[in-house]
């Protein structure tokens, strides 16, 4: 069965602490993404799955067998790397033909292997081209088709898509994704893109410090953040974040203090459990609406920036406490540099963060 | 009047397309930095490559020379050519009108090919396990030891020629193909380490991880994957070491044999004789003496140019 299993992994770097105390299961024919900024970690997790870092404490898992020990060739894994690590000598069908090596299979089955992987991914027409003379598309091919090749115990990707044009990235990200819908293995891919997470993984693991701030779909991370840091790294544009004095709740609305101007919004029912104090209040661009008029619990605020990004437009408005809010609206609401500005918003639109970043929420 | 007032404007309107055309020229170099030389510059580089030249020219006109043409003052740039003296190089009468004899310089010729051949190939064979190694497998201290390992070449080779003679003469190598080969090789060794662990060092390790992870051991990463990276670099070291070993002279004077004498050493003892210096024949064993080298180099152009511009281009 191919899965992946990592129990309270540890690696440390001398006094540095990449990983710290990483568990996380990934089951056959899931994708997995580690979604985090560069130095969180994300990387040397994948390394030490693959055996290229051995962990300093905890296990690895993979394919119900224990892994610590064992040596990167003898795992059975599949890894696509950052830049390809092609082999430059040889040529693309050597490549790809590398990894049999190890099956010991007849030049036969062996060639009838590279074949289908070379049709699937569209390269047969550069088999016999060194990896210097073909495209950078293509190298990202040929490196998923050397990993595809094999019948491994799982796949492992390093930053797949980093390297190439936008266009490309779109055609690659589905196209990576229909070949591993076809083969049903544990897959953990490293990425710093968010888009990248979001459209290829079934769950994303958003990694902070060498910690996974939260494990979870799509959908869920972008629903319902668990940390303050999951709630900025997910979304573009970034989710507003505002750092507010609780007061406490009345009738389903929360009151706060920012900079010592009173404000009132909707908020989860679990906020009313919380004590005074600092809070985090998150509302993304988009769970902003303006208002005709103004109201108790809208935030006044004026138009600095306008950013038209096609279909809506992004605009960066400057509120009375100082905050600086972005707020997405439709193309057709026309807003110049200078409005002044009402948001509002619904309940089930906003975040509250506690002192320690936690989302508080039903 | 008519016809004159025309020429000026007509040399002016020449003398602009001319200032015109030195202008895009001007553009064009300055754009880039890159344009190709003009006639000057080719001319100066000409003369300055002619001058650099000029010794080896005159060694190869001298091998075509009678004695008496080699001689000729002022020096002779036209004359009948002979190649008796390449004929000599090989048997020839030692006194005038004595015994045609084997000079010896075929076995001359084979020792030099086999010993610079099979020592260069050892340094490199040990050379770029010893730079794999000492790149991807640092002991500790890793640098004090490559600085060990280069101390030996630090030294004028006639400080340490006494104490080597003194060994080969206890050891019984003096003499021998095994004693020259394995002090060459160990000459060799360091430069070899050296500047195969630079390209050792510029590869990409992700590679290496990608054929470890693709189920290689780390002999198979060495040969199927690092190894076939560094041929230019192999290239440009043997090119070098061949060069080193093949005109070495003071140790294959004193630790060579008879029977293991080398070109150099054949050469020098060829000066001296009862009519002088034969300058003719001394240039023919220098033009057989530079064949091997352009050989070589000619066939390994393309990856010495390659191994000594290496790791320059970024990926």
């Amino acid at each position: 069965m191919s899965t992946i299993e990592l129990r309270g992994v540890t690696k440390h770097f001398g006094a540095f602490t990449a990983v710290k105390d990483l568990s996380l299961s990934v089951s056959a024919g899931e994708v997995v993404c580690l979604l985090g900024p560069s130095g969180c970690g994300k990387t040397t997790t994948l390394r030490i799955v693959a055996g290229l870092e051995r962990a300093s404490g905890g296990d690895v898992v993979i394919a119900g067998k224990r892994m610590n020990d064992l040596r990167p060739d003898q795992r059975n894994i599949a890894m696509v790397f950052q830049f390809y690590a092609l082999y430059p000598a040889l040529t693309v069908r050597e490549n790809i033909m590398f990894p049999l090596h190890v099956e010991r299979l007849n030049a036969q089955t062996a060639s009838g292997r590279v074949g289908r992987v070379a049709r699937m991914l569209q390269l047969e027409t550069v088999l016999e081209r060194l990896p210097s003379q073909i495209s950078e598309g293509e190298k990202q091919r040929v490196a998923v088709a050397r990993a595809v090749v094999r019948d491994p115990n799982c796949f492992l990707f390093d930053e797949p898509l980093s390297r190439l044009d936008v266009e490309l990235r779109r055609t690659m990200r589905s196209d990576i994704k229909t070949v591993l819908r076809g083969l049903s293995k544990a897959t953990v891919i490293v990425t710093h893109d968010q888009l990248e997470a979001l459209t290829m993984a079934d769950r994303i693991a958003i990694m902070r410090d060498g910690v996974i701030e939260q494990i979870d779909s799509a959908h869920e991370v972008f629903a319902k953040p668990a940390t303050a840091f999951v709630a900025s790294f997910i979304g573009t544009p970034q989710m507003n974040l505002l750092q507010a004095q609780f007061e406490g709740v009345k009738d389903g609305h929360a009151r706060f203090t920012i900079d010592g101007q009173p404000i009132r919004l909707p908020v989860d029912p679990a906020v009313a459990r919380l004590a005074k104090g600092q809070v985090t209040i998150g509302i993304r661009p988009r769970a902003l609406v303006l208002d005709e008029a103004a109201s108790a619990d809208s935030i006044a605020g004026k138009a600095e920036l306008i950013e038209p990004m096609g279909a809506e437009t992004l605009v960066h408005a400057r509120t009375p406490f100082g905050s600086d809010i972005r707020v997405v609206v439709p193309r057709e609401i026309r807003v110049r540099a200078g409005d002044a500005l009402r948001l509002r918003t619904e309940a089930r639109e906003t975040h509250v963060f506690d002192f320690s970043g936690r989302a508080v929420r039903t | 009047m008519t016809d004159t007032a025309g020429n000026p404007a007509e040399a002016a309107s020449v003398s602009r397309v001319f200032q015109q055309l030195v202008e895009r020229i001007r553009l064009r170099r300055s754009a880039t930095g890159i344009g190709d030389a003009g006639w000057g510059r080719t001319l100066f580089a000409a003369i300055v490559s002619i001058i650099y030249f000029f010794p080896v020219f005159w060694i190869i006109l001298t091998s075509f020379k009678t004695y008496e043409d080699a001689l000729a003052v002022p020096a002779k740039f036209f004359f009948t050519p002979t190649l008796d003296n390449f004929a000599h190089v090989f048997s020839r009468a030692y006194s005038a009108g004595g015994p045609i004899q084997n000079t010896g310089f075929a076995l001359y010729f084979f020792n030099s090919l086999f010993i610079s051949g099979v020592s260069v190939f050892l340094a490199l064979a040990i050379g770029t396990i010893a730079a794999f190694g000492f790149s991807r497998y640092p002991l500790k201290g890793n640098d004090t030891y490559l600085f060990i390992i280069l101390t030996t070449r630090m030294l004028p080779a006639i400080v340490v020629i006494i104490p080597i003679f003194i060994m080969f003469r206890v050891a019984g190598l003096a003499g021998t193909y095994a004693g020259i080969i394995a002090l060459y090789t160990a000459f060799n060794l360091p430069f070899a380490i050296w500047m195969m662990k630079s390209f050792f060092d510029e590869l990409a390790l992700d590679v290496e991880d990608a054929a470890r992870i693709d189920g290689s051991s780390d002999v198979r990463v060495f040969f199927k994957i690092c190894l076939p990276q560094v041929l230019a670099g192999l290239a440009a070291t043997a090119v070098f070491g061949l060069i080193l070993t093949w005109n070495e002279f003071l140790f294959a004077l004193l630790l060579s044999g008879v029977e293991t004498r080398t070109v150099p050493v054949a050469m020098s003892q060829t000066i001296g004789g009862d009519i002088g210096v034969r300058w003719g024949l001394l240039a023919a064993i220098e033009t057989l003496f530079l064949i091997p080298v352009i050989v070589v180099t000619f066939a390994l152009q393309n990856q010495l140019l390659r191994g000594v511009t290496f790791g320059t281009i970024k990926r």
